[in-house]
């Protein structure tokens, strides 16, 4: 087991920087998720780390020690490819020993690690075939053996799951996290799905454009987003955005958007006052604004009229498309809600759950 | 229905064809090796009225046929392996390193394709004269792996670039070295691409008459298809034996094309799907 750390690493491919000077720290024994847009750098950060590319700057640790100039074999770290990178002639014994006899050790050791790792991950019968014979699933599960049986200080895994469907996505997500468990071994995963980083992550590493924007517990990610692009990344239907002005009226602030006005609560006046007169980007989440029929005491002054566009039933809860003014919103309302494409509702919007960001340097003001 | 009926007969006619085409002439020096040279100019389509086996006798014994029989395989061999591990070497290097002049040692590569070597006959007559290797198999040998490097290397090259990146990501993180990933992983996974660069380069060399008859001189050190002209004679040629001797000497070659065709095949097939 051991921390990783980076100070200051950015990864050039000649004119096109990757990773921008990123500085992390991954505590011993924690699950990290890097997570964000295709592209983003967060692919190549995990190859920085694995040893697969160099670093134009900065240094990497594994544990005490500064790795940039340790080949891959002695970084004791084990990955898992997006595509498996299972080694097509041989059985799948031997994919999971492979590591192990180049390094080696005793065959009675292999032989306990291998059985060991392919009963945890129930494919102790697949032992003899090659993975050409075996299902998506199976393939997946053989990667993971691979890395199992090293024993190593770090998994890296690099969007082990986007090759499965989706039934198996979410089986297979548990199973790592239980496999984390147990194991406790440091691991950084990288995907660009919010869900499986929300849903597996002890902690997430956002990033876009080769630059960290927000490293934080998924709750906190969710909760408090610090900046425009984390707020509207994490959490399905996406976060509205509504460009509007503070405004102050007898002692009150709003968030005026032209066509509605929605009073600031109290408790958030204060931070929020430096504001009035000056734009902002009103942010809330879908499922924190309601249809006005079956909310309970209700405040008149934080209701929205609006038509809806579009009805999307889910069975849980229904997706409501509005269109408010200039304004689209997405709202995330209780199934029981009467409104019908074209109606005009009235929905309330949860102001305690607010946020308000910067325009021009899109940081969160709160 | 019964237009695709149609199209697949007809398909099938074409390929009967070509089947005939192929076959009749080997054949017809099957059956001819067992006439006399008399019977041959008379009944040139006839089976013959005794079946001569003595011809592949005197070609065995006469023409010293096994001597030529050996050189002819130590030359191929040596050739071919030669040509299958710089060819892999290089394709390996060429298709999945990145480096400067990369580019451009492929097109040096790819030129000798547009080069007919015979061409060059003259210069390498005169090489292989200053190292002395005149009249010896060597000088077969070197040619022949030369002469095959081009397609080698642009058929390798071409399977290695489509083995999946991580692979080889996979194999040094799991410890192996660059040597080790060539040899476990890439190579057996590249083993098609391997028998078709054998098979294409094995019959062009086992056949070639041109390079033993300007290299060679001593009768030691002759190859099949030079050793068979001891049958042509100045004023008449023994066309009973000559046919033994291609018969024999085509067995092989044939025995082992039926051996890889199937490899072959799916080689060949792979490629064209990958691109």
């Amino acid at each position: 087991m051991a921390r990783v750390q980076l100070s200051g690493v950015t990864k050039k491919f000649g004119a096109v920087t990757a990773v921008n000077e990123i500085t992390l720290e991954i505590p011993d024994k924690q699950f990290t998720v890097l997570v964000g847009p295709s592209g983003c750098g967060k692919t190549t950060a995990l190859r920085l780390i694995a040893g697969l590319e160099e670093a134009t700057a900065g240094d990497i640790f594994i544990g005490e020690r500064r790795v940039n100039d340790v080949p891959p074999k002695d970084r004791d770290i084990a990955m898992v490819f997006q595509n498996y990178a299972l080694y097509p002639h041989m059985t799948v014994y031997d994919n999971m020993a492979f590591g192990l006899r180049l390094r080696k050790y005793p065959k009675t050791e292999i032989d306990r690690r291998v059985k060991e790792a392919a009963e945890m991950l129930g494919i102790g019968m697949l032992l003899d075939r090659k993975p050409k014979q075996l299902s998506g699933g199976q393939r997946q599960r053989v990667a993971l053996g691979r890395a199992i049986v090293r024993e190593p200080q770090v998994f890296l895994m690099d969007e082990p799951l986007s090759n499965l469907d989706a039934k198996l996505r979410v089986q297979t997500r548990a199973e790592i996290k239980k496999l984390h468990a147990r194991l406790q071994t440091t691991t950084i995963y990288v995907t660009h799905d919010q869900v499986e980083a929300m849903t597996m992550g002890d902690r997430i590493v956002v990033m876009k454009d080769g630059l960290v924007q927000q490293v934080d517990t998924p709750l906190n990610l969710y909760e408090r987003p610090a900046n425009l692009f984390v707020a509207g990344f994490i959490g399905s239907p996406a976060m509205n955005f509504i460009d509007s002005a503070l405004a102050e009226a007898g002692g009150k602030l709003f968030v005026d958007a032209g066509t509605f006005r929605l009073e600031v609560p109290a408790d958030l006046v204060s931070q929020a006052r430096p504001w009035v007169g000056r734009r902002v980007v009103f942010g809330v989440r879908p499922e924190d604004i309601a249809d006005r029929a079956l909310a309970n005491g209700a405040q008149p002054a934080w209701t929205i009229k609006a038509g809806v566009d579009v009805h999307e039933p889910l069975g849980s809860d229904v997706i409501l498309y509005l269109t408010a003014g200039a304004h689209s919103i997405v709202a995330r309302v209780d199934a029981r809600t009467q409104a019908k494409m074209g109606d005009n509702v009235e929905v309330v919007v949860n102001m305690r759950k607010m946020h308000l960001f910067n325009p021009e340097t899109q940081q969160a003001i709160l | 229905m019964t237009r695709g009926g149609a199209g697949r007969t007809a398909v099938q006619c074409v390929l009967l064809l070509n089947a005939f085409l192929v076959l009749a002439p080997m054949a017809i020096m099957g059956v001819s090796a067992f006439k006399s040279t008399r019977e041959i100019f008379q009944h040139p389509f006839a089976l013959p009225g005794v079946w001569r086996w003595e011809n592949f006798a005197r070609v065995w014994v006469e023409a010293r046929f096994a001597l030529y029989f050996r050189n002819s395989v130590l030359v191929t061999i040596a050739s071919v392996v030669i040509v299958v591990i710089l060819g892999a070497m290089a394709g390996y290097a060429l298709g999945r390193f990145r480096f400067r002049g990369n580019d451009l040692v492929y097109l040096y590569f790819l030129s000798g394709l547009m080069l007919p070597i015979r061409l060059g006959i003259i210069p390498l007559f005169i090489l292989m004269r200053t190292l002395h290797l005149l009249d010896t198999l060597w000088a077969l040998i070197l040619t022949y792996a030369a002469s095959g490097l081009p397609s080698a290397v642009f058929i390798l090259t071409g399977f290695f670039r489509t083995l999946p990146a991580d692979l080889d990501s996979a194999a040094r993180i799991d410890g192996a070295g660059e040597w080790l990933i060539f040899r476990r992983i890439m190579v057996p996974l590249v083993r098609p691409a391997l028998v078709i660069v054998a098979v294409y380069n094995l019959i062009p060399i086992w056949n070639d008459f041109f390079f033993p008859l300007v290299f060679i001189q001593t009768d030691r050190w002759k190859t099949l298809p030079l050793g068979m002209t001891t049958f042509f004679g100045q004023y008449s040629a023994d066309w009973g034996a000559l046919f033994a001797g291609l018969t024999l000497a085509a067995v092989p070659v044939v025995t082992l094309y039926a051996l890889l065709s199937q490899q072959f095949i799916r080689g060949l097939t792979a490629g064209a799907v990958k691109g």
